[in-house]
């Protein structure tokens, strides 16, 4: 018998997989065509086993699920009905245990490390004094905060929630894309999404052990807690939120709730006296720790952007005099800043004296002449971000380029080289997601969320957000990008 | 309870309220015009924008349909219904968390329903779909507020603010019909004004549950009488007052002792004089100067019910 197709003749049986195809990335699902890793053989089966109009119905229960929370988010840059159901793709993503350990390791141990430096920048300074790290690169970020300096924080904690980018490489390996130390959201999207996963294929989680996440309300609960200002041994803790016209309200009231706090906005809370309040309508109620989704610039207009009204008037003072814990402390954008995350290797060696777990992509800083001149000369081939910039925006993708975007950018680099970095376009790794009644890959990255208190707490896995448009590498929410569920399983 | 939140919820009672209100007495007049069978003259739609207690200038009148369009479907104009469900459902936005999802989904679809039957423009519109959809809707909102959220403290404030809106709107109007229908002097209705009157009862909704307690023959004074002063009626100034009382009542005490207590003499007070007069006396005393007492007092309970729980000075509240 011919294995040459033909058709009419020899019909292969049609599977949701029939058109998946495996590119140079790095398949989460597939080692080989139509070889599934060990740990998605199970998922691999049921996926063969579900009837499509099944597939589809569960989707448009997850769906409606979705509506009627009203999670949502908000897209900035276009007009009337901005605000969208967040997308949601059926098919989890699956980490094994051992690499998630790995995983583990290497968050904390960056973690920790970001921590030491930032605490040292804004006392000593023994890594900018060392030139490890350029003083010129620190105090030109625009997160760079002055009037930190000499400031003790609690327990010198500085980061508290984190959300790191991780992408996988071609060879399988886990990548630190980014860290984002200032304040991260998607959290709410990973515990809505296990929540609805579980009502629409509780069969899958009755046969698979997948390790649970439900606790992050507690962990989080429990970690700003740690950090409440001496003596203050029942702590009133608020999350501060800039409103509702904020692209991320539904979280700030979503994680409220599931911790048991108040929600609050700036005109809730007044200082007087250094001392931190919130109004009720039975009388003024002191506030210890603020778990704050309010940026630096406009955390204070006293301090900061005078011209804020998101923020408390003096609350910085108050913060200072160590009567009331931000989390995350002022200034931590520094860390993150795209031109310092080339030195985070360094910094992880010369604080911990260890080799970092896991790895940087390549980056290059326009501020670097060599570096700068190659990159200009091959715009075509890298991916030039703004160092102030995030969510996708601001991005100049070279092998999806035309001629004039890359000759504009050549002028934004030259005119401002500290605000660029370039990177090697990255083969983000596929998984497989539900598209139109079949099964295809997409591009991924994952965001796991490290919590930091009196101990580094992980929950297993973290956001997997998906490209869902074909071929895409933009995993940004507002750019088009969904969410999956991430299972971390024993094998 | 957060300041900020009462605060909204207060709001978002009120103007609901106000919707609702606005709807029926547009609904009542448009139905007076069709019965009475003449084109009506600008002195009712003056009068109405009166009772409204509109401030605000109103288009010119000899263009009626302009005029309801302006109390009923203008988003720019800030007395219309569509206006007050708007900033109805804009406070209920921010407290999305303390309401149920029930009745934040209702206040969204009165929002949305309000919306897309107000777009283009005004001429050869009904409006009495959408009055109509208008106090459905605001009755089904008022039905899962009552089965679907905790009766706690964010109830009560939204009980107050219901109260304390109906209160003031029901004097108003009252003042106003009466000054218009019974001049000085005069104790008795007209024989031509009878439509009138049951036009003044219907915006109520009082009209069968006055002819269950007085029979269908109207008396100016008892006409008074019921919505003022009776205990029973929903939509009487004296049981709205007696709601706002009990509402207070059940609110912890505020951040200022002092406040609360003033707070408390109050409508104590108000509720006192309704439960108390007679009504003959106040038509003796004239009624217009007791409407006018009334009004103000509420807006007396208004003012002190902020400064106790919403807007109080902080020197006064810092905690011992």
């Amino acid at each position: 018998m011919s294995t040459a197709p033909t058709r009419g003749l020899h019909m292969q049986p049609t599977t949701p997989f029939s058109s998946y195809q495996l590119g140079a990335s790095y398949d989460e699902m597939f080692s080989a065509a139509s070889v599934p890793r060990h740990h998605y053989a199970a998922l691999h089966r049921h996926l063969l086993d579900l009837p499509d109009e099944q597939m589809r119905r569960r989707k448009s229960v997850a769906d409606q699920s979705f509506l009627h929370q009203g999670i949502t988010f908000t897209v900035y840059g276009r007009d009337e009905g901005t605000e969208r159901i967040f997308p949601h793709d059926l098919v989890p993503r699956i980490i094994t245990s051992p690499e998630w350990s790995r995983v583990e390791q290497g968050l904390e141990q960056r973690i920790r490390a970001l921590n030491e430096f930032l605490k040292d920048i804004y006392h000593e300074g023994r890594i900018l004094n060392d030139n490890v790290v350029p003083r010129e690169m620190v105090h030109s970020c625009r997160h760079f905060r002055r009037e930190m300096r000499g400031i003790d924080v609690p327990k010198g904690i500085y980061i508290t929630v984190v959300g790191t980018d991780l992408i996988r490489l071609p060879s399988g390996e886990f990548v630190v894309l980014e860290d984002n130390l200032r304040v991260p959201s998607g959290v709410s999207y990973m515990l809505t999404s296990r929540q609805v996963m579980k009502r629409v294929f509780p069969e899958w989680f009755r046969q698979t052990s997948v390790k649970p996440i439900e606790h992050y309300p507690q962990a989080l609960l429990a970690t700003l807690r740690s950090l409440a200002p001496e003596g203050r041994p029942d702590p009133t803790i608020v999350l501060l939120s800039p409103g509702v016209f904020n692209s991320a309200y539904f979280e700030h009231a979503f994680l409220a709730r599931q911790m048991g706090i108040q929600l609050v906005e700036g005109r809730d809370l007044v200082v007087n006296d250094n001392i931190l309040y919130m109004r009720t309508t039975t009388g003024l109620e002191r506030v210890d720790v603020i778990y704050r989704r309010v940026d630096d610039d406009f955390i204070d207009p006293l301090a900061f952007r005078s011209d804020s009204i998101l923020g408390v008037p003096g609350v910085f003072n108050a913060y200072r005099s160590g009567n009331v814990t931000l989390a995350n402390a002022i200034g931590t954008g520094v860390a993150d800043d795209k031109a310092l995350y080339a030195y985070v290797p360094r910094i992880i060696r010369y604080y911990l004296n260890e080799d970092p777990i896991l790895n940087n992509v390549e980056t290059f800083l326009m501020t670097e002449d060599k570096e700068r001149q190659h990159v200009i000369e091959n715009l075509d081939k890298y991916v030039v971000k703004a160092v102030g910039e995030s969510g996708g925006y601001g991005m100049l993708i070279g092998p999806h380029s035309t001629a004039q975007e890359r000759a504009e950018f050549k002028d934004r680099i030259l005119a401002d080289p500290r605000n660029y970095i370039a990177q090697p376009t990255i083969q983000l790794s596929t998984a497989p997601c539900f598209i139109d009644g079949a099964i295809e890959p997409r591009h991924i990255d994952l965001r796991p969320y490290i919590l930091f208190g009196d101990k580094v707490t992980i929950v297993p896995g973290g956001l997997t957000r998906v490209a869902l448009k074909k071929g895409s590498l933009v995993v940004n929410s507002s750019q088009g990008g969904g969410s999956k569920d991430t299972w971390v399983v024993n094998e | 309870m957060l300041s900020r939140v009462a605060d909204n919820l207060y709001w978002m009672s009120r103007y609901l309220e106000r919707a609702e209100h606005t709807a029926r007495l547009l609904d009542v007049q448009l139905g007076l015009i069709l019965e009475s069978g003449q084109e009506a003259g600008d002195g009712r739609w003056l009068r109405l924008v009166q009772c409204l207690g509109i401030t605000a200038k109103p288009p010119p009148t000899e263009d009626h349909s302009r005029l309801i369009h302006w109390l009923a479907f203008d988003a720019a104009s800030r007395s219309s219904i569509v206006s007050a469900i708007s900033v109805a459902r804009e406070n209920a936005r921010q407290v999305r968390e303390m309401i149920s999802s029930e009745m934040w989904e209702q206040v969204n679809r009165m929002y949305h329903e309000a919306r897309a039957l107000s777009a283009g423009g005004y001429q050869d519109r009904d409006p009495q779909d959408f009055l109509q959809t208008v106090i459905t809707g605001s009755h089904l909102f008022r039905g899962l507020l009552a089965a679907t959220m905790n009766h706690g403290e964010g109830w009560q404030f939204i009980r107050l603010g219901r109260y304390i809106e109906r209160a003031g709107l029901v004097s108003t109007l009252l003042d106003v019909h009466f000054r218009e229908y019974l001049p000085d002097g005069q104790t008795e209705i007209e024989q031509g004004d009878h439509l009138e009157w049951i036009g003044l009862l219907k915006s109520f909704t009082a009209f069968e549950a006055y002819c269950k307690v007085y029979t269908a023959e109207l008396r100016a004074g008892r006409i008074a009488e019921f919505l003022l002063l009776n205990r029973e009626f929903p939509h009487s100034v004296r049981y709205a007052v007696d709601n706002i009382q009990i509402a207070l009542e059940k609110l912890p005490e505020g951040a200022s002792t002092q406040g609360s207590s003033r707070l408390h003499r109050l409508s104590g007070r108000l509720q006192a004089s309704l439960n108390f007069s007679q009504m003959d006396e106040i038509l003796a005393d004239g009624l217009s100067t007791y409407l006018a007492d009334v009004q103000r007092q509420c807006i007396q309970i208004h003012h002190v019910l902020h400064q106790v729980y919403i807007d109080y000075p902080i020197e006064t509240a810092i905690e011992a």
